[in-house]
């Protein structure tokens, strides 16, 4: 049995009117990956600076760690490495003394606070660039900067929010192999949020989707697309260089078999979602009719897919939930004028 | 045969052993903090030019003064004569202002310069989420914005006073009253107290307002506010409400004055030119207007140190608890804000 290490029970924070975190149950477990995502306004940045402690809950408790982070603060910050999204440093000194700053304020001894510094510069590649004002740093290098902040105090648990914002593609890739295999190695929890899908994808044991302060759904990708795409598990895009019409016949043909659920024609693509994987049989029957194929492509479910369902189902229960809710409150009105 | 040397051996590695055990200790995170403002504070442009222009000031006023110390000296009516040093710090000829009426309104744009941006830049520039989310308290982070510029006033302000008195000595020659050191080190601790307060509200105005230039704009607008409109707003409302002085009885006249001045000392820098004045010049008995029952009697002569000290302890007081104020507003301002980018 998997202990947690940050417990979320029924979080909620409210801005005015607006519900930026409604009622949270979260489990991360100790050693995992676990990425938050959600669209931007989702709360992801709320519910983590609650974790920390550095906003106070109207509902419910955080326990990283086992403390609870509203209550004592400062013991959760000495085991959360906590990389806010848009990390800034003190311009007017080189990386290193930032780093060092960091170091000192976290009561790292002075005379070993210079070689931890060095060491942890080169787990993040800086080494070189070290002696450099963070002035004149790219945005990657900050955001490298910035992870070797959160390392520097050897934490239990790294809470990166956003670490992809702004760095090129082939730096996201790094950074995030970077923090995977930190996490391998050392066992360190990481809760990473983002609306990048991808990414999060290529590093996380286990996603939540966060919608308008609710986790919709969380656990491990596979489980996700089996869940939500269970039945259509296998869908096939078969592209023609002949028009649309002429693939209305054969598509009516296909309809017939068993192992075919649906299938949708848009302009020379037909969509097959099938019971099984029948890519072979289908490239044979389209060749046989003579058609010219341009491209069979299986598409699988990844993050995108998911949260793009999640994110439609969510919308249309919300138009939906707001009508009932309308007309829930006028009935009340209606019946408080009336006594 | 052990040579005598061995004795010796361990003398020194001693204490560097001990030494090296004592930096093994972590200092506190408070004292980190305050370490590294002051040291941005002292590399920082804003100070050099504040540095520069409060020495030029002091430079000048003590030019002045030093030119008139002869004469000064040798009026025999005036019963502080002997006090050469507080002299050289209360005397002008008329064209340059005393170093203490300077510092009451340069003070305030030191104290406005230090803290105009102590909240609102790290915030701007995202380094307060990131120094919130380490092991600190947050009431320290402002209490080391706080401690940091103080120390850098006050090694300031000490500079200036020991130069002044060292230089005293060199170009006129005359011993130091020990009453004189007492009394000019309590000036310093005065101005520090002064330029204190304008620093806390101006950490208090860095707290409130977003961007640094509305708060280093609010704080420049209440310190014109304090030096040149207060005391004609206040001079126009009186004159406005008095009827005219022929009409009046003496005994009213002195309750009116009495009331205009304690208008006047809700203004920060009028207490403080009031007890830079005493604490300056010893022959100051009182800083209100006095009946002729009250003075007679009197021998115009220098007060003791501890009485002229009675005499402020009123406006130290005030001072203090307007630093407080602002400093405990900045508290609950600050302390559950939340802090994000």
């Amino acid at each position: 049995m998997e202990t947690p290490i940050i417990e979320l029970k029924g979080l909620t924070k409210n801005y005015g009117s607006l519900k930026a975190v409604d009622n949270l149950y979260l489990n991360i477990n100790k050693g995992e990956i676990f990425g938050l995502l959600g669209p931007n306004g989702a709360g992801k940045t709320t519910t983590i600076l609650m974790m920390l402690g550095l906003t106070e809950p109207a509902a419910g408790n955080a326990f990283v760690c086992g403390v609870n982070a509203t209550k004592n603060p400062i013991a959760v910050k000495r085991k959360v490495g906590y990389m806010p999204d848009s990390v800034g440093f003190y311009d007017s000194m080189t990386a290193i003394e930032n780093l060092m700053y960091i170091g000192r304020l976290n009561g790292i001894a002075e005379n070993e606070i210079e070689t931890r510094a060095k060491e942890t510069l080169a787990i993040v590649g800086l080494s070189d660039e070290m002696n450099k004002k963070t002035s004149a740093y790219s945005r990657g290098m900050k955001q490298r900067l910035g992870l070797a902040d959160v390392l520097i105090r050897n934490p239990e648990v790294i809470i990166l929010d956003e670490p992809t914002l702004g760095i090129d593609p082939s730096g996201i890739k790094e950074f995030l192999s970077l923090i995977h295999q930190l996490s391998r190695q050392q066992g360190l929890t990481v809760l990473l949020s983002s609306h990048h899908l991808h990414q999060v994808q290529q590093v996380c044991d286990r996603v939540g989707i966060f919608v308008e302060g609710k986790l919709l759904v969380e656990g491990d990708i596979e489980t996700l697309s089996r869940n939500l795409f269970g039945e259509e598990s296998y869908v096939i895009l078969v592209t023609v260089r002949e028009d649309q019409q002429s693939l209305l016949e054969p598509a009516e043909e296909l309809r017939m078999r068993d192992d075919i659920k649906n299938i949708d024609v848009k302009e020379n693509t037909v969509e097959l979602s099938c019971r099984q994987d029948i890519t072979p049989d289908l490239v044979r029957y389209f060749v046989q009719k003579g058609f010219n194929l341009t491209g069979v492509h299986k598409k699988e479910y990844g993050l995108d897919e998911i949260y793009h369902r999640y994110f439609e189902n969510k919308l249309k229960n919300n138009i939906a939930n707001g009508k009932s809710a309308g007309l829930f409150q006028r009935y009340f009105f209606k019946r408080n004028t009336a006594q | 045969m052990v040579s005598p040397l061995v004795y010796f051996k361990d003398i020194f590695s001693k204490g560097i052993l001990h030494n090296s055990r004592v930096q093994h200790k972590p200092v506190s995170p408070f004292w980190v903090m305050v370490r590294k403002e002051t040291g941005d504070h002292v590399r920082s442009w804003r100070f050099i030019v504040m540095l520069t222009l409060i020495f030029l000031t002091f430079l000048g006023s003590m030019y002045v003064s030093l030119g008139n110390i002869g004469k000064a000296v040798t009026n025999m009516k005036d019963p502080d004569r002997l006090f050469i040093y507080l002299k050289l710090l209360t005397i002008s000829d008329g064209t340059l202002p005393t170093f203490h009426i300077f510092i009451s309104f340069l003070g305030p744009l030191l104290g406005i310069a230090l803290g105009f941006d102590a909240i609102n830049a790290e915030k701007n520039n995202g380094t307060l989420t990131r120094l919130i989310a380490q092991p600190v308290y947050r009431d320290n982070v402002l209490l080391a914005k706080f401690f940091g510029a103080l120390i850098v006033v006050s090694v300031l302000f000490f500079c200036l006073a020991l130069l002044m008195i060292g230089g005293g000595l060199i170009i006129t020659g005359v011993p130091i009253e020990p009453v004189e050191l007492l009394r000019i080190l309590a000036f310093v601790v005065l101005s520090i107290i002064y330029v204190g307060f304008w620093l806390s509200l101006s950490i208090c105005l860095s707290v409130s307002f977003r961007h640094a230039a509305t708060s280093a704009l609010t704080a420049i607008g209440i310190w014109l506010f304090f030096t040149v409109f207060y005391q004609i707003i206040v001079n126009l409302i009186v004159s406005s409400i008095l009827p005219g002085s022929d009409y009046m009885q003496p005994g009213d006249i002195a309750s009116y004055n009495d009331l205009l001045l304690s208008f006047m000392r809700l203004a920060p820098n009028q207490l403080y030119t009031d007890a830079a004045t005493t604490l300056l010049m010893p022959s100051v008995r009182s800083l209100g207007p006095l009946t002729m029952e009250q003075m007679a009697g009197a021998i115009p002569s220098p007060l003791s140190f501890r009485e002229s000290i009675m005499i402020v302890w009123p406006q130290v007081t005030g001072l203090l608890a307007a630093t407080t104020v602002c400093f405990a507003l900045t508290y609950y301002l600050f302390m559950r804000k939340e802090i994000r980018t």
